[in-house]
């Protein structure tokens, strides 16, 4: 037990030290209360829906979701769209299909088994559209960055006037957030940018909540079944060990030793 | 053993037993005398079993869904995420799993070096655990490699351009592995199949593994020789069963915690971003479990060196039954290797948290003195410990220090319930 006790507060003090070095570099981010944390944690559904409305007006111009189809946003779990407001969101994209019969390529409104139309043809037409900066994929942008939820909502309301010390190129802007301070996006959002159908005021701190919500579930659009599924795989692990437990020490104790 | 008594009842039994006797290995395991003073760090060759069955039972599901292919593999791992009924909840634990894999073997080889499991006569059991434990390295590797994303592109690059380290072939060997000039689709296929390959070899060395530890049979937390089977004994079914059952729950536990509640905390935020050869991450670091091996290679200035250092650090284990001198197998008789054996412990912790830092300065420092001190360990620590070493009086067998043979051995005793 001494040993034991040794091994874990060696690996308390690195843990400690690790987390200490990395605070000591990066910048606090701004925190808020998410719903979709914890081990009951669900996603608010208004919020995603607002989310995904602040993504489609405002992020989609520039920033592709090649991994979503239209689908998803009635599918449980997620936005929950009703099917005839998906389909009504599905149709009111074009959709490039074909080639038809006259081997010609034709445009029509998009379906529900449609991916998200992608704001541009490819990556080079991205970049040159975008000052030479490609402006990443969304799908699953929350997992690719370190800080999560957490430094996308931090970044979204990190933009301010650049440090005396500082020179920023043209196109290029300052944020306090982003890795080296220089970000190629301008900033994004600003009070009253978009209509909530719902009436819920739109400032930048509520578009950012929502907006980033919306893509922690395009990232994890299983995470409320994961959640729900692992409070019961983990009842019924602690329950069932508890029985084992009992078990063991029934046949054991025909034995003089302990177990 | 009472293997060779062993006459099924039936008639039928007999009959296909004396063809084929299956059922006298089924005897054999569930008879198999086993120490009755085990602890619970021997409930991880239970455990690892379960790993490597968990394993490749989730492998052999996502291989029907992935496409191996640079074009396509990062896409068909989100298909995976997105579209399969349970892709998600199998891909977790496919991913979680590995890392639970190597927490087991960790803590399985660490068990080994306290209480002398190596120590003859089970040298041959060490040296098929460290191949297997060679070949997990390979697998997951080649596992990390398959989702395409950024940190498996250039951790592939990085550990491949290794071989370029090898005099006048290294090059030549670099552009066969990778199959062509940079690590490109063919690349990626060659580590499918392998990474799909690895597992069944892997499984092929346990079953030996297991094999030659029933000649000798388990070593023990006392760590003596005893008479099988004796009072000293309880057979393997139930009481190993069901004692193994009970730590392989608790390590289910763990394992679910991860894959339900924090899956990507052991994995990094860049292999969420696919593969981009003219993108370099700022920082490349394998998964936490390769992070020791990555200190000792970077803490050698010279490439090669490097490399040797690295490939050193683990084969030096193949040989540790005969750089440890010492007759005791047990630590708790040890009272002096038992304090080196907790350094080489903090050691190692040690050295993968550099191996997570950036190689400079302070952190470079502390990696070039945990290395050194590494090798000093087993080079020069061990082979001395052996003849210097005044060690405590061992009992006779498990039960006596229970019964009072001797002071001495009640302290023992006490010690290693505490360990529990």
């Amino acid at each position: 037990m001494k040993n034991l006790f040794k091994l874990f507060s060696i690996i308390i003090l690195i843990i400690a030290s690790n987390s200490y070095s990395v605070a000591a570099e990066k910048v606090e981010y701004l925190k808020t209360d998410w719903s979709f944390k914890g081990l009951f944690g669900k996603f608010d559904r208004a919020s995603l829906q607002r989310g995904y409305q602040v993504y489609t007006e405002v992020c989609a111009s520039c920033h592709s979701m090649k991994y979503l189809s239209y689908r998803n946003l009635a599918e449980p779990g997620g936005p929950e769209f009703s099917e005839a407001q998906a389909k009504a969101i599905a149709a009111s994209f074009e959709v490039t299909d074909g080639p038809n019969s006259d081997g010609e390529m034709f445009t029509r409104p998009g379906k529900l088994s449609d991916k998200f139309v992608m704001p541009y043809d490819n990556v080079k037409a991205a970049q040159a559209a975008n000052g030479g900066a490609y402006p990443p994929d969304m799908s699953v942008l929350v997992k690719a960055r370190g800080g999560g939820v957490d430094y996308i909502y931090s970044l979204l309301q990190g933009y301010e006037e650049a440090p005396s010390n500082v020179s920023l190129d043209d196109g290029v802007y300052y944020n306090k957030y982003m890795y080296g301070n220089k970000i190629r996006m301008s900033a994004p959002l600003s009070d009253g940018l978009v209509e909530y159908g719902d009436g819920t005021n739109a400032t930048v701190e509520q578009m950012s909540k929502d907006v980033t919500t919306f893509l922690m579930w395009s990232a994890e659009p299983h995470l409320e079944a994961r959640h729900q599924m692992g409070f019961k795989a983990i009842v019924y692990l602690i329950i069932l060990t508890i029985l084992v437990y009992f078990s063991m020490k029934k046949i054991w104790s025909r034995v003089e030793s302990e177990v | 053993m009472s293997d060779h008594d062993y006459r099924p009842k039936s008639k039928v039994g007999q009959w296909f037993n004396d063809r084929l006797p299956l059922l006298t290995l089924a005897n054999h395991l569930t008879d198999y005398p086993t120490p009755k003073n085990l602890n619970y760090w021997w409930t991880f060759g239970g455990i690892l079993t379960f790993c490597l069955i968990t394993q490749i039972v989730t492998g052999l599901t996502l291989a029907m869904h992935y496409i191996a292919h640079a074009d396509m593999a990062f896409e068909s791992v989100e298909h995976i995420m997105r579209d399969v009924n349970y892709g998600w909840l199998i891909r977790y634990i496919h991913a979680n799993g590995a890392s639970m894999f190597f927490l087991a073997v960790y803590i399985h080889i660490f068990r080994s070096l306290f209480y002398g499991s190596y120590k003859s006569p089970r040298e041959i059991i060490w040296i098929l655990g460290i191949i297997i434990y060679l070949l997990m390295m390979a697998a997951a590797f080649m596992g990390y490699v398959l989702p395409w994303g950024q940190m498996s592109f250039w951790g592939a690059t990085v550990i491949t351009n290794l071989f370029s380290a090898i005099p006048l072939v290294g090059e030549g060997i670099v552009t066969w592995l990778w199959g062509g000039y940079s690590v490109d689709n063919p690349t990626l296929t060659r580590f499918f199949t392998l990474h799909y390959l690895i597992p069944f070899l892997i499984l092929g060395l346990v079953v030996l593994h297991i094999w030659a530890l029933h000649v000798p049979g388990n070593n023990n937390p006392v760590g003596i020789d005893i008479k099988k089977p004796s009072k000293d004994t309880v057979p393997f079914h139930p009481y190993i069963v069901i004692k193994d059952g009970f730590a392989l729950l608790m390590f289910m536990i763990v394992f679910a915690f991860f894959v339900f509640y924090a899956p990507n905390i052991l994995g990094h935020a860049d292999n969420y971003i696919e593969a981009n050869p003219m993108v370099t991450p700022a920082h490349i670091v394998p998964e936490w479990y390769l992070l020791p091996f990555y200190a000792i290679l970077r803490s050698v200035p010279d490439k090669l060196l490097g490399v040797v250092a690295m490939l050193s650090a683990i084969l030096i284990l193949a040989v540790l039954p005969w750089l440890d001198t010492s007759k005791i197998r047990s630590a708790v008789f040890r009272p002096l290797y038992k304090q080196f054996y907790w350094i080489l412990v903090a050691d190692v912790l040690i050295l993968g948290y550099v191996g997570a830092m950036p190689a400079e300065g302070l952190y470079l420092l502390i990696a070039r003195v945990a290395t050194a001190y590494y090798f000093l360990h087993f080079l020069v620590i061990l082979p001395v410990l052996g003849f210097k070493e005044k060690t405590l009086p061992v009992p006779l067998s498990i039960t006596e220090p229970v019964l009072g043979g001797s002071p001495n051995l009640a302290a023992a005793r006490n010690k290693e319930s505490k360990i529990e």
